[in-house]
């Protein structure tokens, strides 16, 4: 650097940028915790959207969860829906918009346990919508409760043991469940711990909207997320520990694409 | 006028809609009219009954408990319902297969063999029109053409072609109906 | 010429319901009520008016979808009986929460738990006074005859709308399952000029983003939305009462009932003007607000009330904090799907006033 003392607003300039936050989320600071794959995913969804040019015509649905007040941050028309709800709200707009983009944003507790039969039914009709799942295998929101996708021996605050599963049964896959219905047209699973995995993402997600031109069925995108706060770990050692137990149980990858199932090794 | 009538019989006999027929038929002569069904898993083949109110005022209940005209159409129903009638009302029945028959004096009795008589039309599902035209020969206020124009009204169009079997039915009823304690 | 059709009360509902222009329906079978359903997938009504109709996994569902629909400015409703509508009122409240409008008919049937398919008013409790969790109330229309089946939808979606609010339509077995004659109104367009300025159809430039939700977690601004919310449901019980007397000005009894039981207490009252006593029927239509003035006025001139409901004694409550002691409040009533005869009523009127 020649200069040594350099102003802001000579270092704030348009031929400097090389990264910034895209309009589509507010300025609002997130309440999520350091270190947790909400903030990202949120990104990731706002640029796509924005990208495609397709603000005034998205509406977005939050969860009950961590994300539930998701629609302070997008900068988006927004609902908010009930525990569980959310893809049988997204059901009701789509079908009155049919020509709109409609996504859902939803938690594990919220998408797989209380409303696993709106979930498996929109994706069973075939509703023309996204339905963004964020899986880090526990409840987040209401203190790190054991979810329907907490690994076997994973300990929460119920199951402070770990999860035994002759009493609580095994952590659902519900991806790969979805993906067995002809409703669904892509299904898809990513993450958000590297930045190689947020490109993927985005690539995903992308597809996930243009998909709803096609009006050829559901896009669901699982995203493996941490909650350094839950697991009561740092966020380096939570998406360590991430990739070491949660990835090897729930594998990163597309698994349909365009309705048609994707070959894995 | 103020005619209250049930109608019941075993499910799938049609007294639902002979009801609505007979409803369907008073409404035409802008009578006031109300068709009130028992409802629910018991129609499935157990017994299904009908009240049916026509009036020349506004109907206020369309639940009653006592009839102007009881057609009874099995021996549960006659069991059930001959003691409901008014006095000097009327019970219309077929005697196929009851063994108890009315005993009432202070009514009138007519009987139709509606069941025999559909088997020899070889349609067992006219019956209840043939009952429904026994029922015009009774001093019903409903008339036979309004009664053909609510048949060919109730049924979709891909059922047309039964229309003319159907009222030929109706006039077979009003043949064979008897008075029997006259 | 008028459209007079020979319906059941579900079905004259349902057939309202499209020619209301209702944007959406989302429902579930259940008895006594599932004709509306049927109704409404026989009539293709997206090929008549573009009206969706969609048969929803279950009650949650069906609520949730009438949520989304309605967060995005549509006339949308859907329709079933107690058991399904204790499962939607998580949906109900939501709605009454977010403000959002929509039409809900509940055809009832006996309770509690799975109870009856036969017909009962033992919703009315859970009608009136919210139903759901919360501070909160939706107006109740109170149907007497298939006529108003029908005429109660387009009054329905006017109240929803000019109050953003759910609308209940408290119907049961009887009135839905029973044929009469109705008088349809005319088609009216589907998509009316409605409201934009709060739903959510896709952010513009020219707006700032419109957000439907009942959630805020700052108690004073959470306080401030119950206020508002008490306000409007105030300004429901200055306005929007409604109710129907028969022979009340010289009577010295009156039977109160809504719904069925009214219909059955309109036989009741001829039968005992025949007989000389001067007996009357007053029938609040909407239940909630209730005609708490009008029991209150006659509370006053005469010497006695008898409630008739389908159900254990719920609207004699209301009757009761109504006539403030002015009159002896008595109760006659049927449950579990029995229903009385008028006769029965009226020798419950010279029993409990002890008239001879």
């Amino acid at each position: 650097m020649e200069k040594e003392n350099l102003r802001l607003d000579e270092i704030i300039r348009e031929e400097n940028i090389v990264f910034k936050k895209t309009p589509l989320l507010t300025d609002k600071v997130f309440s999520y915790c350091p270190g947790c794959g909400h903030g990202v995913v949120h990104r990731v969804i706002m640029e796509v959207i924005d990208e495609l040019g397709i603000q005034s015509e998205t509406i977005g649905i939050s969860p009950v969860g961590c994300s539930v007040f998701a629609y302070d941050f997008m900068n988006i028309d927004m609902q908010q829906a009930a525990h569980g709800r959310a893809p049988a709200v997204a059901t009701g707009i789509k079908r009155c918009w049919p020509d709109k983009y409609v996504f859902t944003y939803q938690g594990d507790g919220d998408l797989a346990a209380i409303g696993t039969s709106e979930t498996i039914h929109a994706c069973n009709r075939g509703e023309h919508i996204a339905i963004f799942f964020i899986n880090n295998g526990i409840y987040g929101m209401t203190g790190g409760q054991m979810a329907p996708t907490t690994l076997p021996g994973m300990k929460s605050s119920t199951t402070p043991y770990g999860r035994d599963t002759r009493l609580m049964g095994n952590p659902i896959k519900i991806t790969e469940l979805v993906a067995t219905l002809p409703g669904t047209y892509f299904v898809t699973r990513q993450s958000v711990h590297t930045a190689v995995n947020v490109r993927k993402l985005k690539k995903a997600a992308k597809m996930a909207f243009e998909n709803q031109k096609l009006k050829k069925g559901l896009s669901f995108i699982e995203v493996v997320s941490n909650c350094n706060s839950g697991w009561k770990m740092s966020p380096i050692q939570a998406n360590r520990w991430m990739e070491e137990n949660m990835l090897p149980f729930y594998p990163i990858g597309d698994i349909k694409i365009n309705g048609n199932f994707v070959k894995r090794n | 006028m103020n005619e209250e009538i049930i109608i019941a019989g075993f499910g799938g006999q049609g007294v639902l809609l002979m009801g609505k027929i007979m409803a369907y038929a008073a409404m035409m002569q802008n009578l006031e009219v109300s068709w009130m069904p028992s409802y629910g898993p018991e129609m499935r083949g157990g017994t299904a009954n009908v009240t049916v109110v026509i009036s020349t005022e506004r109907i206020s209940s369309p639940i009653v408990n006592s009839y102007d005209t009881a057609i009874l159409l099995n021996q549960q129903s006659l069991d059930k319902f001959e003691n409901s009638v008014k006095p000097g009302g009327m019970i219309l029945y077929d005697p196929n297969g009851i063994s108890r028959h009315p005993e009432r004096k202070d009514i009138k009795i007519f009987q139709v063999s509606a069941a025999s008589e559909a088997a020899k039309m070889l349609t067992t599902k006219t019956f209840n029109m043939i009952v429904l035209g026994a029922y015009l020969k009774t001093g019903s206020p409903i008339r036979l053409e309004d009664v053909i124009k609510a048949i060919s009204d109730s049924l979709p169009e891909r059922h047309h072609h039964l229309i003319p079997a159907n009222v030929e039915a109706v006039k077979k009823g009003m043949e064979i109906v008897q008075e029997i304690n006259s | 010429m008028a459209d007079i059709k020979l319906m059941k009360g579900n079905e004259a509902f349902a057939e309202a319901a499209i020619r209301a222009g209702c944007d959406a329906y989302f429902g579930y079978p259940i008895t006594p009520q599932s004709e509306v359903l049927e109704y409404l997938t026989a009539q293709e009504p997206h090929k008549r008016t573009g009206m969706v109709v969609l048969q929803a996994e279950s009650e949650l569902a069906a609520i949730n979808m009438v949520y989304g629909a309605a967060g995005t400015g549509k006339r949308v409703m859907t329709s079933s009986s107690g058991p399904g509508i204790s499962l939607k009122q998580e949906g109900i409240s939501y709605m009454a929460g977010s403000e959002l409008p929509c039409l809900i008919l509940n055809v009832m049937r006996g309770g509690p738990g799975l109870g009856t398919i036969q017909p009962s008013q033992s919703d009315y409790f859970q009608a009136t006074r919210g139903g759901g969790h919360g501070d909160y109330y939706t107006p109740v229309l109170a149907p007497a005859s298939v006529q108003e089946m029908s005429d109660f939808v387009k009054l329905g979606f006017e109240l929803a709308f000019r109050y953003r609010n759910p609308v209940v339509i408290l119907s049961d077995g009887i009135i839905g399952q029973m044929m009469e004659k109705v008088e349809l109104f005319p088609q009216q367009p589907r998509l009316a000029e409605f409201d934009q300025s709060w739903v959510t159809t896709g952010k513009t430039p020219d707006r700032k983003r419109n957000i439907i939700t009942s959630v805020d977690l700052d108690s004073a601004r959470q306080e401030k939305h119950n206020q508002d919310l008490q306000k409007k449901y105030q300004r429901m019980r200055e306005n929007e009462v409604r109710f129907e007397s028969t022979n009340c000005d010289d009577a010295d009894y009156i039977l109160v009932a809504f719904g069925s039981a009214s219909r059955i207490c309109q036989k009741t009252v001829k039968i005992a003007r025949e007989k000389g006593i001067k007996l009357g029927l007053l029938r609040p239509v909407t239940l909630f607000p209730f005609p708490a003035e009008e029991i209150k006025r006659l509370g006053r001139q005469v010497k006695g009330m008898l409630c008739v409901e389908l159900n254990a004694g719920q609207m004699i409550e209301d009757v009761r904090l109504a006539v403030e002691n002015n009159t002896v409040v008595a109760l006659h009533n049927r449950m579990g799907g029995m229903v009385p005869t008028p006769e029965e009523v009226y020798h419950a009127i010279l029993q409990k006033f002890s008239i001879e």
